[in-house]
């Protein structure tokens, strides 16, 4: 099944486009700084079309099938967003040109801004990071700002549970803030005795993700944010959960002082296998002054028969610019068209679905797969892959053969704290059926466990490739077909 | 319910199963007093109303197609060959996430492979990641990754002031925590041969871009030079479109190059998504932020792709990663590895000499125009910068009359440069277009 690397099918004088002439008197090329080699392939359109055709049909998709992959919400992505995002009035703008000449533009985002803030309970809202980690490390240097501002310099922990999410202590690190790790209890809260030990002065914030990463809503969330509040510290939500919290409960409601929403889980945006996301942060009213440059104003409210007129402003003590331009646009347009469509009472149900979809999976396998921190759970929940009678079985195996039954596996060892997880979120997009086939995959995989263990720990058996040599591929390092690549007999 | 599937009888048989009554029974672990809110948000609508009322908000816009455009500034209007779209529309790879199983993620796997060699070849580096998030946050990276490299001894960033605003400042955003020093960008004329001077024991990184943002292009391996010898790394801002014809920053001594890769084949779309271009010598790759992706075999003895170096990532080392990225810009990369696929060795040339020679012819025509000097000293590529005898922003006003989006006003950044435009040629403007521009400078000079 391999597919030949684009490289395999240049052929030296091939052409893929075809140009116009220069119509301009041509110009001598700069001496000294032409390139003599430019080891680009050479195929034909043709080739090019029908090579990246057949790699896409090596993948899985959320369009292929059910993509339970826990803490990614891989909800369909509505055909409509893309048709949108790609209006040439849209697609077409420059990210420079003036802002009166982008009102279009900016009234979507100033939409948005609002929507955000009001779904998430804030008074300001930044649609500029790119994804939800780069929303992390904005969030995290907003509180610095805020506390330096403040001219309360001594603080430079950030409290994170053991529960969370990798990008939570990373984005931690970049913001050059101290990271300090907070266990979890017996019922998968954060720990209270061991939160009190660390909060002092020198605390800048705690990283909560609510729900949490088992897919549990804290159960002491307001003792949790009493007490970091209560020594002078900020609460930072990692909104990477929100597909259980819209019109249910706003995250400002509860005290999160900033948060990121991932517009690639929450509100529908493909993923693009890896990206682009897009991670805009939410602020309560002490640090909106603070969100990176520019957010979307009003700078001319208009009246009866003019319209507003909206502009890009930036917050008097901006933490400054995150990236260039003004955050991922295409992105932020197809989530404006699916928060449009849904408006409030439809994105209320997709909580209440999501919640439903996860209860009822977790009710069908719980007696099968053991489930450490057993009650109601929000959009998904997380359960162990082994058995004490089939020791040689991990969750990696039950993933590698849940593809042999036509699904994606879901995440497997995250979070950290619970053995060999397997951790599922349906999403609100999947019916019934759709759930009960992936439950007779489940238990019928749990059966094969005891009976037949080798076909899983050797699956998958039916997809077009088997196991990968991880090993070799760390070992032996190729990360580029580079020319002498081609030469080597054994790659033709 | 739009997108949900749900009948009442499912809902009614999916709730008995649970074990409660009613769906708002599923949310008692939340505090009553916050449960529930009265949200203030729009009423659903149909897909047909929303398309109806988004096309009449897009055409709110000005867009390039109805008028010429010479805005670059680091966002560029190129031609997109058709194939590109039509593979981003690929339901397989648009709605698919990071290749965390790589059974079934081969076609995204290799694809990114792909476009890993196509990068580490334009620019002349030996690899290049799987992506960041734009050019500006790539040059961030580079920073950390040449702090790191220092182990935090050196604590000085060289950074020439013909970068992008827009990158420097991001620059400075993601290292306000790190008590570095970060100069060389005071003066607007600073140009790489001053940055030599700036370099000592304390350098950490020197960066410049290339061409640069005023669009000239200078041979920068006596600047190679001098970081070695100080032991700075040595960091070049790319336009990767502009290899198509220009010495690779690996032929001139880069240990890292960064840029963004919107001019290949990615739509302006008001500025993003695009994709953020991180290539470097191999010796620095276990430093390097960011998802890569190594072939192998798998157990049936094909060749096949993997995520590889994954200790270096926040999955794995948390707090200690070499960056916090998780969700990248896969998808742009797939669009920039077709792109430079289909234009292939002759076309990305090719496109690289048009904007070439456009940009020239218009330079010299605005040049030989009264009160309009070309302020470029050095060789450009496909921009320029004009000293104007009126404020940009009001000449700029005067060309929309004639569908003219104009050049982009330095004043906002460079106060030294008040007055004056930095104007971009690409290919898809014919020479009438800019003979045009020309008639309407001439015009609204004399008004
Ligand atoms: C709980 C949680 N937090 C943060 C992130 C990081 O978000 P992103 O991948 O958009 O950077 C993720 C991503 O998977 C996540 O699951």
């Amino acid at each position: 099944m391999t597919e030949p690397l684009i490289y395999e099918l240049s052929s030296p004088g091939r052409k893929g486009v075809s140009l116009p002439a220069v119509d301009v008197p041509e110009t001598t090329l700069p001496e000294g700084l032409v390139r003599v080699e430019l080891p680009l392939p050479e195929v034909a359109e043709n080739d090019v079309v029908r090579h990246f055709m057949r790699l896409s049909q090596l993948n899985y998709s959320v369009d292929t099938g059910f993509y339970p992959l826990g803490s990614c919400t891989m909800k369909y992505n509505p055909k409509v967003n893309e048709d949108m995002a790609r209006l040439p009035g849209f697609a077409l703008t420059h990210p420079l040109q003036d802002p009166d000449t982008a009102q279009g533009n900016l009234a979507m985002m100033y939409a948005l801004q609002d929507w955000l803030m009001e779904i998430g309970g804030f008074a300001g809202v930044s649609l500029q990071p790119a994804a939800g980690a780069h929303g992390e490390m904005t969030g995290i240097l907003i509180i610095r700002a805020y506390h330096h501002d403040r001219g309360d310099k001594g603080r430079n922990k950030i409290l994170i549970p053991d529960s969370a999410h990798g990008t939570n202590p990373a984005s931690t690190t970049m913001s050059g803030m101290d990271v300090i790790e907070i266990p979890s209890d017996a019922r998968g809260n954060i720990d209270l005795d061991e939160l009190k030990k660390h909060c002092d002065e020198s605390v800048a914030g705690l990283m909560l993700t609510n729900p949490n990463t088992l897919g549990l809503f804290e159960e002491h969330v307001q003792e949790v944010i009493d007490l970091v509040h209560g020594c002078g510290g900020l609460i930072y939500g990692d909104g990477a959960n929100m597909n259980a919290l819209l019109g249910v409960v706003r995250p400002g409601d509860l005290g999160i002082d900033v948060l990121h929403y991932n517009l690639h889980k929450t509100f529908s945006t493909p993923h693009g296998g890896g990206g682009p996301g897009s991670g805009p942060v939410g602020v309560a009213e002490k640090l909106v002054d603070f969100l990176p440059d520019p957010v979307v104003g009003i700078v001319d409210e208009g009246d009866e028969d003019k319209p507003p007129l909206y502009g890009l402003i930036t917050p008097v003590k901006s933490i400054g610019r995150v990236k260039a331009f003004h955050g991922h646009f295409g992105v932020i347009l197809r989530a404006y068209t699916y928060m449009r469509m849904l408006g409030k009472s439809g994105l209320r149900a997709v909580s209440d679905y999501a919640v439903l979809n996860a209860n009822y999976l977790l009710a069908k396998l719980r007696d099968t797969y053991k489930v450490p921190f057993d009650r109601i759970c929000m959009h998904e929940f997380v359960a162990e892959g082994h058995w004490d009678d089939a020791p040689d079985i991990h969750a990696l195996d039950i993933a590698k053969r849940l593809m042999d039954y036509g699904f994606h596996p879901p995440t497997n060892y995250f979070p950290l704290i619970v053995p060999e997880a397997l951790m599922i979120e349906p999403t609100e997009t999947e019916s019934k059926e759709s759930l009960d086939v992936f439950i007779e995959a489940m238990l019928a995989i749990a059966k094969e466990a005891r009976e037949d263990p080798d076909t899983l720990k050797s699956a998958p058996h039916k997809t077009l490739f088997g196991r990968m040599d991880e090993v070799q591929a760390a070992r032996q390092l190729v990360l580029c077909c580079r020319p002498s690549y081609l030469d080597k007999p054994d790659n033709k | 319910m739009t997108y949900i599937p749900h009948t009442d009888k499912d809902r009614q048989e999916m709730l008995a199963v649970v074990g409660v009554d009613r769906l708002d029974d599923l949310y008692e672990a939340i505090p009553e007093n916050v449960r529930f809110p009265d949200l203030n948000l729009p009423d659903p609508i149909s897909e047909m109303e929303v398309t109806q009322e988004l096309q009449a908000l897009s055409e709110a816009n000005l867009e390039v197609f109805h008028t010429s455009c010479f805005l670059g500034a680091g966002a560029y209007n190129h031609f997109i060959p058709s194939v590109v779209d039509h593979t981003l529309r690929r339901n397989e790879f648009y709605t698919a996430y990071t290749p965390y199983q790589p059974e079934i993620s081969q076609g995204t796997l290799q694809a990114t492979f792909e476009y890993q060699s196509l990068m580490a070849q334009l620019t002349g580096m030996d690899v290049s990641n799987a992506s960041h998030y734009d050019g500006a946050t790539a040059l961030a990276e580079a920073v950390i990754l040449a702090l790191n490299h220092h182990r935090g001894k050196r604590n000085k960033i060289v950074i020439s002031p013909a970068i992008h605003p827009h990158y420097r400042q991001v620059v400075r955003t993601y290292t306000q925590g790190m008590g570095l020093t970060i100069t060389g960008d005071e003066k607007c004329e600073t140009e790489p041969k001053d940055l030599v001077k700036m370099l000592d024991e304390d350098t950490a990184l020197v960066t410049v871009q290339y061409p640069d943002f005023f669009g000239n292009i200078t041979d920068l391996s006596a600047l190679g030079e001098a970081a070695q010898a100080s032991g700075a790394l040595f960091c070049v801002v790319i336009n990767p479109l502009a290899l198509g014809m220009l010495v690779p920053p690996g032929d001139f001594g880069a240990d890292i190059v960064v840029g963004d890769g919107q001019p290949l084949g990615i739509s302006l779309s008001y500025g993003g998504p695009t994709v953020g271009i991180f290539t470097t010598k191999d010796k620095y790759v276990r430093k390097m932020a960011g998802r890569l992706v190594g072939e192998t075999v798998d157990s049936r003895g094909q060749r096949g792709y993997v995520l590889t170096l994954t200790p270096r990532e926040q999955h794995i080392r948390r707090d200690k990663a070499t960056s916090n990225i998780c969700t990248n810009q896969g998808l742009m990369a797939l669009a920039s590895a077709v792109y430079l696929s289909v234009m292939g060795k002759q076309g990305l040339r090719r496109v690289a000499e048009l904007c070439y020679h456009k940009a020239h012819y218009a330079a010299e025509r605005i040049d030989a125009l009264k009160g309009f000097t070309l302020w470029n000293k050095h060789p450009f590529f496909h921009e320029f910068v004009i000293k104007c005898p009126r404020p940009v922003a009001e000449i700029n006003e005067r060309l929309l009359e004639w569908d003219i989006l104009g050049g982009y006003d330095l004043g906002q950044e460079y106060p030294d440069l008040k007055d004056h435009m930095l104007v971009a040629v690409t290919e898809v403007i014919a020479k009438e277009e800019i003979d045009d521009l020309v008639a309407a400078l001439e015009e609204v000079s004399n008004d």
